[in-house]
């Protein structure tokens, strides 16, 4: 009773006081920076756990549809040669035919591979995509993809903590096709040149399977881009077994997380 | 603006709280998945390839 009465009391003192313009506007700031504050925890944070899991999922699945639910063996360290790669046709704008697994980015690190670099149907939402027209995976020419360093999941967040002789997997439903990072190189929002089958060079003949990752440089904004080249070793036909190196994120499909 | 909030929502303060604390819950929930990532693309207009 004593604090019905106490806020009936205060409720009347407030309702005579005048309405105040700059006390409403002060609060709608307030909310405002709130919620500003609130986007940015949300894009650092949460939306890049979010989608980073969710592009890893969506690897997976894709793995485990080209196993058609059949163990993962693994091949041996001595092996004959597998001949020349298994190259397949590039698929339709936006379809997703690979996953990349790198090591250095992580122990359980598998991102799908889409057709096409258009940012709305690939890159912020797929991961990584396949510039069209250039070389497919195991392919002589250049096998050029690029993904976000920063936001829509991360892709390429380390892409310049890459070491020489680091390896990349292209996984594919042929197999798995092994790059070895060599180097990277700095460039503008133009330097289209790394997209040619041999690097920077207009017009050349390739002869080697090569491998460009492009990525936001510096961290963070969209000035310029970095670029990682990889060169191609050797691959694994899936009927043989995965190489051994990604052996937890090959086989352990399940508890890979 | 809070105040006269404060002054509409019915019952004694805790249920005034509790009601609150959905209310925000039900407000970051509809910025996290519907606004936020529509608002995204558009602040952040990160382009990751090489083009001409």
């Amino acid at each position: 009773m004593v604090l019905e009465d106490g806020r009936r009391v205060r409720r009347g003192a407030k309702q005579r006081r005048p309405v105040s313009v700059i006390g409403i506007l002060g609060e709608l700031f307030i909310t405002t920076g709130l919620i500003v504050l609130l986007f940015l925890v949300w894009q650092t944070w949460v939306n890049n756990i979010v989608m980073s899991n969710a592009q890893r999922d969506d690897a997976q699945e894709l793995s485990q549809e080209w196993n058609k639910g059949e163990a993962v063996k693994l091949a041996p360290d001595e092996r004959a040669d597998p001949g020349v790669p298994v190259v397949a046709t590039a698929p339709a704008q936006a379809v997703a035919f690979g996953t990349l697994i790198v090591p250095r980015f992580g122990a359980n690190y598998s991102r799908p591979i889409a057709e096409s670099v258009s940012l709305q149907r690939v890159l912020n939402t797929q991961g990584v995509g396949h510039y069209e027209g250039t070389q497919m995976p195991g392919e002589i020419g250049n096998f050029a993809v690029a993904a976000h360093r920063t936001g829509y999941g991360d892709p390429f967040f380390d892409i310049d903590k890459l070491q020489l002789s680091d390896s990349l997997y292209v996984e594919t439903e042929a197999g798995w096709y092994r790059y070895v990072f060599r180097s990277l190189e700095y460039v503008q929002a133009s330097g289209v040149g790394v997209l040619n089958p041999v690097p920077q060079f207009d017009g050349a003949v390739a002869s080697d399977r090569l491998m460009t990752l492009t990525s936001c440089n510096p961290i963070h904004t969209a000035d310029e881009r970095i670029i990682a080249y990889a060169v191609y070793d050797t691959w694994y036909p899936r009927s043989e077994g995965a190489p051994a190196e990604i052996a937890a994120i090959a086989q352990n499909l399940e508890g890979a997380g | 603006m809070y105040a006269a909030l404060w002054r509409v929502l019915p019952g004694p303060a805790i249920v005034r709280i509790l009601i609150l604390l959905v209310a925000v819950a039900a407000i970051v929930a509809v910025l996290f998945v519907w606004v936020f990532p529509w608002v995204l693309p558009l602040v952040t207009p990160l382009d990751a390839t090489v083009q001409q």
